[in-house]
């Protein structure tokens, strides 16, 4: 009862089953006439290691970025992604990669005030705007936004790694709309998946950091 | 209850902050001088021979450091999991891994090893395993474990004859290797007023922890350094140095941050130690960053059921008879115990007068499967709580009150084994979920119409064993005034390492000021514990933190008699210092009774220990005997029986019978978790279980496609979590709050049935609002709508991979 495997090109790392959108994402790279080693790409991997070792046919440029109220010189590959720009060459950890496609939400910042997936744009694009992460969403000295104080205040966090994305999205909701319904709120976050089901106590914190703020 | 200083209270757990700054570090956000990475090659078929791997291309490629494979890493026998093989058994299974200087040119550097595949026969469907004449997963048979005799893994075929006379529509029941019984179930089913004999799918589903299994290793000085992404963290110790073939003192283990586990990061995993491997063959520091894909073939996956379940009721709604087969679909890999705890869920929560267990774990040619939250007491629940609201309406009884009379006491003795429990109070959580919710007027409300919109009402129930004992307690006073809590807990993000930790605060009348946790990283001395997994955690570390608290207090009592004069009796031990009661001019403090016991050593500062100490405990003390007054203790303390974590949960849901799409308007669940140590952690469990639980019960799932054996499900978007719209915007919680009398202050576990009786008591809701009995998870809308246009389903009733 032997089966017949038709192709032995199925990758199971995703690249045939999971590549809609970065099928899409890779073409708009490769049109702009940088065409990097799309294996990397096709793999689900942006390219961790610091430059100087980039495969053949593409290359770093130094540009700047403003990242949380400062301008930042850093090298990038033409096809690098912002999170891993901000994770690996800026060392903002605090964005988490929960799935490299813009599924989960982990990697969330702002980008001139909107949310955005960090791990589905080119760094490249964010140039003349402001990205603020996780790390710069509070006052300096380590004071915290009163979305963060709430957040420890209502127990939010479970594991942890979608809090910074949860983070993010409350304080752009409430930049936007400073008394924000429950409803309003669940919305604001429906684009952050959270496995450990913390849901409500992320809106309970909003609301309150809302009614403090 | 006994009034407490820190048990029962709320507090801010030490990585909260770090948390919602981002500051706090998972193991994909560290960094090494040096540091390289690594990539897998995974198998692109569901079951091959390697005949031929050539990577000399890939070797040449610059920035390529090497490669490694499956004849450099501890060969497993089947049915164990491989790090490295070159007999794949599933799609997805790590074949070799390539070290690169960045992670494109690993990439790109698998794409040029040639492999040779020599496809197998392969396997999706345990019942075609066990058909004459079927392929076997794994070259040394198709079912494992389980069964007196019954070696680890073996082949068992069932007749053509039992396929035959079960035909499409029931579970073909040929000899099973696990069965049990108790009493006489025939008998009970002839006098039965009602039976009912269904047969259910349960979906393996994935556990999708937010943070892929990324891994960085590295040596240094002989020893192995991993930074790991688990749920437990002594529990690792062992298994690691096994896997890495050094002694238990040659491994540094740092995981203070887990992004979710669910059970699949509970014990060392065989692609932990890929990265140990590779980095000795290199000599450089390996990040390896796993991908979401690659966590789907290897992130875990709970195991699938396939049964038969009979019950049988007398005219009062008694459960007097129930049997129940299970084929459990397994990976390519030992697996977890899932049927078996299904059928100790059934016999405990509805308390059967006779009952048969017959079971079967079959492996197969889909992911390593592994324990997740709740392994089978809660796919048990979805199966039998819809079933009992079934028999409730047949017989004219109350859906709570045909669940209350079937409801264990403390004194139940349950299954062959004659179990008992230590504490049972599901009864009163039942009574406390009706109050709350408000049971009679909501299930009148039960079928109200508006418009195209239907209300159902659902209830549903729980159960874990969720506590154990015989683990080491650790702790420290040092000169700088402070009790440090060693603690050997993973951090799975139920702060359970932290509310255990507050058990030997309380025993020593320290503040929670004066309190550090020691944890997260094995260099700071972590004793021996079990892993964070089985909801244990809360009864099992307190009862570790009491012993070696009480320890403690011996010591410092003995301590301050021998240098302040009179009897240890004459002292007491508050407010960081040991005082005589009838002078309190003999005082000395923690920072002094740490200094003391640093110049007294021996028993006084780790140096001897206890002989009964596991050898974990043992290495650990090395780094912190001569720190202050060391007390280690193993828990000898009195256990007996199981230790019931129970759960009901109470659902109303508006169903749209022109979408089969639905609200949840309300949920609220209730626990009996003993006395309740950390209320905002309980309220935390209990939703996040509540929203797994809706995961559970309409959203999880694996699926392969059974021509070519490869996943459909490799994307969030394609087995989709529940997002925030998917739930309710406020879960209800509570406990019944009564104190288990086997642990000091009454505690035990509750985080797994947390999520079996949301499942169950959406399901039971959706089966009020339908009218229709599923035996089916998930239940998804179209399923829904063909129900209620009387449509046949587009499959049969123990069709796997729909």
């Amino acid at each position: 009862m032997q089966k017949k495997f038709s192709s032995n090109r199925y990758d199971p790392q995703g690249a045939v089953r999971d590549d809609v959108s970065r099928r899409h994402f890779i073409k708009g790279v490769i049109a702009c006439g940088t065409v990097a080693g799309a294996a990397g790409l096709m793999t689900g991997c942006s390219d961790s290691g610091d430059g100087g070792s980039a495969p053949a046919g593409s290359a770093e440029r130094l540009i700047s970025i403003n990242v949380n109220g400062m301008s930042r010189n850093v090298d990038v590959m033409p096809n690098e992604t912002l999170a891993h720009t901000l994770r690996n060459k800026l060392g903002l950890t605090g964005t988490k990669l929960g799935c490299d496609r813009g599924s989960c939400g982990a990697c969330t910042v702002m980008i001139d005030g909107t949310t955005v997936n960090s791990c589905s744009i080119l760094t490249h694009t964010v140039r003349n705007a402001n990205v603020v992460t996780v790390e710069g969403v509070g006052g300096g000295n380590g004071e915290l936004h009163p979305v963060q104080t709430a957040m420890i205040e209502e127990l939010a966090p479970q594991c942890g790694y979608c809090t910074p994305g949860q983070v993010v999205s409350g304080v752009a909701l409430l930049q936007r709309n400073p008394n924000p319904t429950r409803e309003e709120v669940r919305h604001a976050l429906a684009g952050n998946l959270c496995r450990c089901g913390a849901y409500n106590n992320y809106v309970n914190a909003i609301v309150k950091a809302a009614g403090s703020a | 209850m006994a009034d407490y200083n820190l048990i029962g209270k709320d507090f801010t757990p030490q990585d909260v902050r770090p948390k919602v700054t981002g500051t706090g570090k998972y193991s994909e956000d560290f960094k090494k001088d040096g540091m390289c990475y690594m990539k897998m090659l995974l198998c692109p078929m569901p079951s091959a021979n390697v005949t031929n791997l050539d990577a000399s291309e890939a070797l040449a490629m610059p920035g390529v450091l090497g490669v490694l494979t499956a004849d450099e890493v501890p060969a497993v026998d089947e049915p164990g999991y491989p790090m490295l093989t070159n007999k794949p058994r599933q799609l997805g299974m790590p074949i070799c891994a390539i070290a690169a200087e960045t992670e494109s040119i690993a990439a790109e550097a698998l794409e040029r090893i040639r492999v040779a595949y020599e496809p197998q026969p392969f396997v999706l469907d345990p019942l075609e395993s066990l058909y004459p004449g079927g392929p076997n997963a794994l070259d040394s048979g198709n079912v494992t474990g389980g069964g007196e005799g019954n070696p680890p893994i073996h082949t068992r075929k069932w007749t053509a004859r039992d396929f035959a006379e079960a035909g499409e529509d029931r579970l073909p029941m040929g000899e099973a290797p696990v069965e049990w019984s108790v009493g006489d179930v025939e008998a009970a089913f002839a006098e039965a007023a009602l039976v009912i004999d269904e047969p259910f799918v349960t979906a393996s589903s994935t556990h999708q922890a937010l943070e892929p299994r990324s891994v960085l290793a590295y040596w240094e000085n002989g020893k192995c350094f991993i930074h790991g992404s688990s749920q437990s963290q002594s529990w690792m110790m062992p298994g690691l140095a096994r896997m890495m073939d050094v002694s238990l003192d040659d491994i540094v283990y740092i995981a203070e941050y887990c992004g979710g586990g669910f059970g699949a990061k509970a014990s060392p995993y065989p692609i932990q130690g890929m990265a140990g491997y590779m980095a000795k063959k290199i000599g450089r520091p390996v990040m390896m960053r796993v991908t979401r894909a690659e966590e789907y073939h290897l992130g875990g996956t709970r195991p699938g059921f396939q049964g038969q379940v009979k019950l049988g009721f007398n005219a009062n709604g008694k459960m007097i008879a129930a049997d129940l087969y299970i084929v459990q679909s397994g990976g390519p890999n030992r697996g977890s115990g899932d049927y078996s705890s299904a059928a100790g869920a059934l016999a405990l929560v509805y308390t059967p007068t006779n009952m048969r267990f017959r079971g079967a774990a079959v492996v197969t040619n889909k992911p390593w499967h592994v324990s997740q939250r709740g392994p089978g007491q809660n796919q048990l629940a979805t199966v039998v709580e819809p079933l009992m609201d079934r028999a409730a309406k047949e017989l004219g009884i109350d859906r709570v009150a045909i669940r209350d009379l079937n409801a264990p006491e403390a004194d139940v003795v349950f299954t062959e084994s004659q179990s008992t429990v230590t504490s049972m109070y599901l009864k009163e959580a039942y009574k406390l979920g009706a109050e709350k919710f408000n049971w009679e007027e909501k299930k009148a409300m039960s079928g109200q119409r508006n418009g195209s919109k239907v209300i159902g009402v659902g209830v549903g129930s729980a159960y874990h064993s969720a506590g154990s004992n015989g683990f080491d307690g650790l702790i420290s006073i040092r000169p700088d005034g402070k009790l440090y809590v060693h603690s050997g807990v993973g951090n799975l993000g139920t702060y359970s390492y932290a509310g255990t930790c507050r058990a030997a605060a309380e025993v020593l009348g320290c503040s929670w000021e004066n309190t550090v946790v020691l944890r997260g990283d094995s260099r700071h001395g972590l004793p021996w514990t079990l892993a964070q997994f089985g909801s244990n955690s809360t009864f099992t570390n307190t009862r570790t933190n009491f012993v070696a608290a009480t320890k403690a207090k011996e010591m410092l009592q003995r301590l301050a008699a021998m240098d302040l004069g009179g009897e240890p009796g004459d002292y007491e031990v508050a407010n960081e210092a040991v005082t005589n009661t009838s002078d309190s001019s003999k005082t000395m403090t923690f920072a002094q009774a740490g200094q003391r016991a640093i110049e007294l050593g021996g028993e006084w500062d780790g140096t001897e220990y206890p002989d009964n100490l596991n050898d974990v405990t043992k290495a650990a003390l090395k780094n912190v005997t001569g720190s202050g007054l060391v007390a280690t203790a193993k828990d000898e303390l009195f256990k007996e029986g199981s230790v019931p974590g129970m759960a009901a949960a109470f659902c109303m849901i508006e169903l749209d019978t022109d979408t089969g799409k639905y609200e949840i308007l309300e949920m609220h669940s209730i626990a009996d978790c003993g006395t309740v140590l950390h209320p905002q952690g309980l309220q935390q469990q209990l939703r996040g279980g509540a929203v797994m639980g809706i995961g559970e019960a309409a959203l999880d799932r694996m699926i392969y496609d059974p021509q070519n054996g490869l996943c459909a499900t490799v994307g969030l978007y394609q087995t989709k979590p529940p997002s925030i719209l998917d739930v309710p915007t406020l879960i209800e919680t509570d406990a019944v709050n009564q104190p288990d009398p086997q642990n000091p202050f009454g505690v035990k576990g509750i985080g797994e049935p947390a999520m079996g009786c949301a499942a169950s008591a959406l399901l039971s809701a959706i089966s009020d609002a339908t009218g229709t009995y599923f035996n089916r998870t998930p239940v998804d809308p179209d399923m829904i709508i063909n129900a209620l246009s009387g449509r046949p389903q587009s499959f049969t009733p123990l069709q796997v991979n729909v």
